[in-house]
């Protein structure tokens, strides 16, 4: 049963968060009224719920150890159930059928504020993919993502205010815009080791944002830029309902495209260059890779990536403002691209569906969502580390070498 | 020339507050090499619990300067134990995690304090009471440094001052720099490394407690958003210095606030963040390891 | 000297006010195998260091000559990839693999200068990519045969035992395709026996066309290995010759052995 030591420790648990709550659950005040409220219920339930809590916490702990120890007795090299799925092709190509057949048949089965809700996750699975080349692939730690992302958006945005450019015209345009600046960027900060990068890359994000609400004449400062033109299909006029799902149709076209070359990138010469790097630097110049060079690829690549979907996006919502692109946007990209698990495209992939759609579906939570959002984060940091899912380990086919074979039957 | 000198010290206070918040970035970077976003927070929480605790004393009548001590003394405190708090949740659990995963859990740890703040309180910006009062021989030159600079300015002097003391002179000062040095070698002269971070944590809390303080009687509003863009300042500031290194933060900051406050002051008011972050980018372009951080020399 | 594949003249090094290397000479010549031995701190990895580019000499020059198309190039101020990509590779003392990735990626990292498909190959993977991918893996493989560790291709690198890793650093920089190998320390912490194999490796490696500069601290296989050896101490080379002359050398002794010896 349940030591009463652990009873005892739960208590003092939920006192210290009483204590520790006091001052802004218990105490609200008015200035101006100049009246105190006293929230004496508040106490009560931070204390309940932490003693809960706590106790909840201790019996998985004590659970997990338990099944550890048998597991050791047993076999510890068993492979997770997942990552044997995405081994085995025979496995993997029917449920890849699956999953896109769903994908496909999915505004015909749901309400188009469903399928609204599905583009906005997928467009995050592409932006997470993205960002896990430079992150997951290449280790670099990228904290204003965002600023490409809002590079694509204001370059559709703008072209298409004053030049009245379309869509598919401005989608490469956008793409290549935000590469270069990741390269122009990248040029000088990439010699950053890694924590100092973070904080420069986020500095950037945050320029890139504020510059786009003060330069009035050039963005239209925060008021933002509306009546951006949907994406065209052959000059047809689409309803609100059909543009809605062509969006969809879009995105998940654009899904596809990044898994496939995402997929092949990292299986490549420079994949694995990206991955060394990752390990160790010295060590990868000295077999003779180009540390800045394969950085700034990696790192313009996923700035590619992140302008395809601002165009997108500027085209979903017709309108784009700079409160669009803060860096708690680069927050929820990275911490798709951490939950999923570094490097791992089907974690990613489900990073990104569990970090969007979470919240939407949290709705009925209402104000509480964000409170939510946040405490998931740490819990799922604190009991997987790792990511949900880890990358699958590539193998090798090679030649034996004939003589060897010869001497050794 | 007024305008200079306006200019002068309000850029010195501007640093020193940042300074304050600054030091918990990089004292806890330096112990265990974590960008601790949530810190930002932490301040925040020191602005408002002394903000409620100042209210509620000055609503049941109690005099200034009672109410200024049992204020400072409250957020220091609350700020500590959540700073405590934080540390031992969501950050301790993960101390062999690969590097990213306690980021992830300090963004989200952010997310959730400035939510908690929001919902718990209110969202609208409140006004915070004068803690600080005029002082009459400040007259001649009020219109150019408030009496809230000067204090501003002494407290964050003091408070740098006894910081050094407690880093340089005493047992758990020494403690944190052997294991910021090497956490190994610390652990195997005996030192209690988990009690060493809890250290760090609570004092840099309460550092950031007396600036969420001092900043909140000295702009008199606050709100739950604002330790997020002073926690980045800050930690620009932490960064422009040498992550790390004690001094350079206060340099740092300094550096940062001074910048600022000519920039908005002589160039444009609507820039005041792009320039803190283009100082940032030009000096570590030009230092990679910031003002007062060790250059890095490769071990082969 | 015109035989020399390598050349450093003068080169020194200063740290601060410190001179770590103080105006030391060396040449090797093709398919030599030559040592560079010392007491510790004697600066014999800061040697390498400037070699390879990871550190900027303060004076001096570096040349390396390519054996077959005799072109001489300066090594100094190049950057470590580029130096490689001449055909001059190394090992680290304190080894350095990729911890996570396995044995045959470590190796195929090692190919990467010797190969050039790009994005648009890796997108599209035609038939050029194809056929390097396949050279790729296959000549890594060879290679891990050839320092027996073909049984290990799919472990993750830090799995392996630490004999295994330095031998797997060995393979990693063969696959460059040095003309010249540097090899710094590659025996540390290696038992008898491993150690003897390791002396067998490093021959056939030599017979194949490679030549080799080592630093080792194994006396018994500096002496029985090296064509020749140089000598450092605090920073300046104390001499140089066959390993019978270096043996006999006072200056040596009294460096290895302190002062007293002399007297």
């Amino acid at each position: 049963m349940f030591p009463v030591k652990e009873l005892k420790r739960s208590l003092l648990i939920s006192l210290w968060f009483a204590f520790l709550t006091f001052p802004i659950m218990v105490i609200k005040v008015d200035p101006i009224e100049r009246t105190v409220i006293w929230r004496w219920d508040n106490l009560f339930f931070v204390a309940l719920g932490s003693f809960v809590i706590s106790i909840l916490a201790k019996v998985y702990l004590l659970r997990k150890e338990r099944r550890a120890g048998r597991k050791k007795v047993k076999k510890e090299l068993t492979e997770p159930f997942v990552q044997r799925i995405l081994r085995e092709p025979r496995f993997l190509f029917p449920l890849s059928f699956a999953v896109l057949t769903f994908a496909l048949l999915f505004p015909a089965l749901f309400s188009t504020y469903q399928t609204n809700i599905m583009t906005t996750a997928l467009m995050y699975v592409v932006l997470g993919l993205g960002l896990n080349i430079v992150v997951g692939v290449a280790g670099l730690l990228d904290l204003g993502y965002v600023a490409f992302y809002a590079v694509g958006a204001y370059s559709y945005a703008l072209l298409n205010m004053h030049f009245g450019m379309g869509f598919w015209a401005v989608l490469p345009i956008g793409g290549l815009l935000a590469a270069i600046l990741g390269i122009l960027l990248g040029f000088p900060v990439l010699r950053l080791r890694g924590d100092y990068l973070a904080i420069v890359t986020l500095g950037f994000g945050e320029i890139i944002r504020l510059i786009l609400e003060n330069w009035n004449t050039f963005s239209q400062g925060p008021s933002g830029i509306a009546n951006i033109a949907r994406p065209g299909f052959f000059g047809m006029q689409m309803s609100f309902d059909a543009g809605i799902t062509y969006i969809y149709y879009i995105v998940v076209a654009l899904v596809i495209f990044t898994i496939f070359v995402v997929n092949r990138l990292q299986d490549s010469r420079l994949g694995r260059a990206w991955l060394a790097l990752r390990e160790d630097e010295i060590a990868c110049e000295a077999m003779g890779i180009d540390r800045t060079k394969t950085k700034l690829i990696a790192f313009s690549l996923g700035a590619f990536w992140a302008g395809l979907v601002g165009v997108i996006f500027a085209a979903k919502t017709t309108f784009v403002n700079p409160a669009s692109f803060t860096f708690l946007e680069s927050a929820i990209i990275l911490s798709i691209v951490v939950l999923g698990g570094m490097g791992s495209i089907v974690g990613v992939i489900f990073g990104a569906l569990i970090l969007i759609l979470m919240p939407e579906y949290l709705r009925a939570l209402s104000e509480y969502r964000m409170l939510a959002f946040g405490g998931i984060l740490v819990v799922m940091m604190v009991f997987k580390p790792n990511g949900i899912i880890s990358n699958v380990r590539r193998s090798y086919r090679f030649k034996k070498h004939p003589s060897k074979e010869v001497i050794e039957p | 020339m007024d305008y200079f000198i306006e200019l002068l010290f309000g850029g010195l206070t501007r640093g020193s507050i940042y300074a304050l918040i600054a030091l918990g970035y990089t004292m806890v970077y330096g112990i265990i090499g974590l960008i601790n976003f949530a810190h930002g927070e932490i301040y925040m929480i020191g602005a408002f619990t002394s903000f409620i605790i100042a209210t509620v004393l000055s609503i049941y009548g109690f005099p200034l300067l009672a109410i200024v001590v049992i204020a400072g003394l409250a957020a220091t405190v609350w700020s500590s134990a959540y700073g405590f708090t934080v540390e031992k949740l969501a950050y301790r659990p993960l101390r062999k995690a690969p590097r990213l995963a306690p980021l992830i859990s300090a963004i989200g740890m952010s997310i959730f304090l400035q939510n908690y703040v929001l919902l718990a309180q209110t969202s609208d910006f409140l006004p915070f009471p004068a803690l600080i009062p005029e002082f009459a021989f400040m007259e001649p030159v009020a219109h150019i440094v408030g009496s809230s600079d000067l204090v501003i300015l002494i407290t964050t002097t003091l408070v740098m001052i006894g910081l050094t003391f407690l880093i340089k002179f005493t047992k758990i000062g020494k403690a944190m720099r052997a294991t910021a040095q090497d956490k190994t070698m610390a652990v195997l002269v005996g030192i209690n490394v988990d009690r060493v971070i809890s250290a760090t944590f609570i004092i840099g809390s309460a550092l950031a407690a007396i600036g969420g303080l001092l900043i909140a009687s000295h702009i008199g509003q606050i709100n739950f958003y604002i330790g997020f863009i002073a926690g980045i300042k800050a930690f620009t500031a932490a960064v422009l210095g040498g992550v790390g290194s004690i001094p350079g933060a206060v340099l740092g900051s300094l550096v940062l606030g001074l910048t600022e406050s000519f920039a908005t002051g002589y160039v444009s008011s609507d820039y005041e963040d792009v320039f803190a972050f283009s100082l940032l980018v030009l000096i570590l372009i030009f230092k990679p390891s910031g003002l007062l951080g060790k250059a890095e020399t490769k071990k082969v | 000297m015109s035989e020399a594949i390598l050349n450093v003249k003068g080169l020194t090094k200063n740290f601060g006010g410190i001179k770590a290397i103080d105006n030391v000479d060396l040449d090797i010549k093709l398919g030599e195998i030559v040592a560079l031995i010392g007491p510790n701190g004697a600066g014999k990895t800061t040697f390498f260091n400037c070699l390879t580019g990871i550190y900027t000499p303060s004076a001096g020059d570096i040349t390396l000559c390519h054996p077959e198309s005799g072109k001489e190039t300066r090594l100094n101020g190049m950057k470590p990839n580029k130096i490689t990509e001449e055909g001059m590779a190394r090992t680290f003392q304190n080894i350095r693999l990729f911890p996570t990735m396995s044995v045959l990626e470590n190796v195929m990292i090692g190919r990467h200068c010797r190969t050039k498909s790009f994005i648009p190959g890796a997108i599209f993977r035609g038939p050029a990519t194809r056929r390097e991918e396949e050279e790729i893996v296959n000549v890594s493989y060879e290679i891990l045969e050839k320092v027996g560790l073909e049984k290990q291709v799919n472990e993750e690198a830090r799995n392996l035992p630490y004999g295994a890793q330095r031998r797997l650093e060995i393979a990693r920089a063969l696959a460059t395709e040095p003309f010249l190998l540097l090899l710094d320390e590659p025996a540390a912490g290696m038992n008898p026996n491993e150690t003897e194999a390791l002396v067998g490796l490093i021959r056939k490696i030599c017979k194949e066309g490679h030549s080799i500069l080592l630093i080792e601290h194994d006396m018994k296989l500096v002496m029985s290995l090296s064509d020749r050896i140089f000598v450092m101490d605090y920073g300046r080379k104390i001499a140089k010759g066959t390993p019978e002359e270096v043996r006999s050398n006072p200056a040596v002794i009294k460096a290895y052995l302190g002062e007293d010896v002399d007297a």
